[in-house]
């Protein structure tokens, strides 16, 4: 293999996690940018939805449903863990929303830990397997390998995130999210109800968390109750390089710190690939404080 | 009302009595690591209740005080009681330099660079074998000894349960001169207002990296204490989790107010004890503790006056 196929190769095994980066850091950066939470929990959301796609997998593989599985298995996962996300904003942090700034911190972290020790009972504290949603194929041009499983990944990541685009621009409930980030007070005197708005950043954050953890478990082939953690903070990390609260910043910073990590992977040692990337973490904050794409803030007395 | 001017006293005192009373090991055991919490609670609540600065990190800390009391004991065979004056200094160090990103960052973006670099001091402590001995961690670390009388403190819990008291107890008057004092009212000025606190003539570096500079301090003395109790350290014990917990133990405790921070410390200490008898589910009724105990105390357990007046919202 030529330094160019390693390169190629590695880019685009980068960019298949970084999509799945990309659907979970969504969540955080809307939910930040309407709320100011912080939603430690959302990393488990994407844990659940790794294991409830397990679930709907089985079930529907049994029935008529079988030949064309993707599809209900996707939505299935999506309604459930938008399901789970409304629950857990309604319970935990609604109450909280006047309460000091770090309230819903801690009961965020309440919730991970509800949620990862739930899982555990249910399912049992080792590896799950996956199965493989769909028979692999390779496809290999001179050395790179792409499987269909990664084209997949990409093409449902991307197919979500104009999705997402396009209904922040384009609808009015998504006019009311960018209105609430600007200003929540202006907003609800415009008669804008803030709690529904709210809501719907949590469902669609959730639901988007829980396709990527169908994609992750069906990328990886195994899931392990932990995974929310790790993930989610690489996500909370790709929305904070992307300018935290910023919805394309979002999407390329997930996909932007796949990339880097893949690329550390293969040149340095993928043991320190999670070093690499939060260094370069810290260094973009130390030159871009707000991100690669975050708005200047100016301060105003 | 004079009573009230004793409950202090009694407190400490009923303190140092317990283990008297209490000759149960297993009692003093889990309120030798609450207090080590406690020491660590004590620490974050400068950093985040006095200057206001969110630390997702913190284990980072504690792993530096533990580790270069581990290194200096080991390699250069220096004693407990020189240990932890190593350890606190250089974990204050430390805790400076980590400031250095937080003199041009604010708010959740400080936050994640301090829970970036508690994630690479786990993994640098984990593949820097021949330092600090990588997944295994250290072994043989000297337990304290009494140099006069020649009294080991070894394995024993009692020792070391009455160590930490006299140092939390000096930690907690430190922190009481200091919360009124010039420096402590310049972290207070930093946290309701950074822009007004500049402008009226704080300098503002200077504030956050003392806050981080005395954070780690208190942070080295407990690692300290932690490595030399334990006789052994390995990364494990300075995960994400620690970071999460000392934080969950300041809020829940109380943002800003010492007593708080002590009290939130021994309560998510002893809690997860007193649930054993629920095993597996134990850790699932914690998170549900941890939520509700969050809707019914919003501002913590032992609020202080000045934050239940002047909640810390976002600035929006």
């Amino acid at each position: 293999m030529s330094i160019l196929d390693i390169f190629l190769q590695q880019l685009i095994n980068g960019l298949t996690i970084g999509m799945i980066y990309a659907l979970i850091a969504l969540g955080y950066t809307m939910v930040y940018g309407i709320a100011q939470l912080i939603n430690f929990a959302h990393g488990e959301v994407f844990m659940v939805g790794a294991y409830l796609g397990l679930l709907f997998y089985t079930i529907f593989n049994q029935t008529a449903l079988a030949s064309w599985i993707i599809a209900p298995t996707f939505l299935a996962t999506m309604i459930a863990t938008a399901l789970l996300g409304y629950l857990i904003e309604r319970c935990a942090y609604r109450p909280l929303r006047n309460a000091p700034r770090l309230a819903p911190l801690i009961a965020a972290i309440g919730i991970s830990f509800l949620l990862q020790n739930a899982v555990m009972l249910i399912a049992g504290p080792t590896d799950k397997s996956f199965p493989s949603i769909l028979t692999i194929q390779k496809y290999t041009f001179s050395h790179v390998t792409v499987t269909n499983l990664q084209i997949l990944i990409t093409v449902v990541s991307i197919g979500l995130m104009t999705g997402l685009h396009f209904f922040v621009k384009h609808t009015k409930i998504g006019k009311a999210m960018r209105a609430l980030a600007d200003d929540r007070q202006a907003a609800s005197l415009m008669g804008i109800d803030v709690n529904f708005v709210i809501a719907v950043a949590f469902i669609i954050g959730s639901a988007l968390a829980g396709a990527g953890g169908l994609m992750f478990g069906a990328y990886y082939n195994t899931i392990n109750f932990h995974d929310g953690y790790l993930a989610g903070m690489k996500a909370f990390t790709a929305a904070v390089l992307g300018g935290i609260g910023n919805i394309p910043g979002a999407m390329i910073g997930g996909v932007l710190l796949g990339v880097l990590e893949g690329l550390a992977a293969g040149y340095i040692s993928s043991q320190w690939k999670n070093v690499f990337a939060f260094l370069i973490l810290i260094l973009i904050l130390l030159f871009r404080p707000t991100g690669l794409f975050g708005a200047r803030v100016v301060k105003k007395v | 009302m004079k009573f009230q001017k004793f409950i202090p006293w009694l407190v400490i005192a009923a303190a140092f009595l317990f283990p008297f009373f209490d000759k149960n090991a297993y009692h003093i055991d889990v309120l030798v690591t609450a207090g080590i919490f406690i020491l660590l609670a004590l620490g974050l609540q400068v950093i985040v209740g006095y200057a206001g600065i969110l630390n997702l990190g913190f284990a980072a800390f504690f792993a530096f005080g533990a580790y270069t009391y581990a290194i200096v004991n080991i390699h250069f065979h220096v004693p407990f009681w020189g240990g932890v004056a190593v350890s606190a200094i250089a974990t204050a160090v430390f805790g400076m330099l980590l400031a250095f990103p937080a003199l041009r960052l604010s708010g959740d973006y400080l936050a994640i660079v301090t829970l970036g670099a508690g994630e690479i001091t786990r993994i640098v402590l984990n593949n820097l074998d021949q330092v600090t001995g990588g997944p295994n961690g250290l072994l043989g670390i000297d337990h304290p000894r009494l140099p006069m009388v020649n009294y080991d403190f070894s394995v024993h819990s009692q020792p070391y349960y009455f160590l930490i008291l006299i140092f939390i107890l000096a930690v907690i008057f430190f922190l009481r001169r200091l919360e009124t004092s010039r420096l402590g009212r310049a972290w207070r000025a930093l946290r309701e207002d950074e822009l007004a606190a500049s402008a009226m003539g704080i300098n503002l570096a200077w504030a956050k990296l003392t806050a981080f500079g005395i954070g780690g301090f208190i942070a080295g003395i407990a690692g300290c204490i932690f490595a030399a109790k334990q006789g052994t350290i390995s990364p494990d014990s300075f995960d994400f989790t620690v970071s999460v917990m000392v934080l969950a133990m300041v809020v829940l405790g109380g943002i800003g107010s010492i007593y708080g921070a002590v009290l939130g410390a021994l309560v998510l200490t002893i809690l997860p004890e007193c649930l054993r008898d629920f095993t597996s589910y134990r850790m699932l009724i914690f998170g549900v503790a941890m939520v509700v105990m969050m809707l019914f105390r919003p501002s913590g357990i032992w609020s202080s006056v000045r934050f239940r007046a002047q909640p810390l919202r976002a600035n929006k």
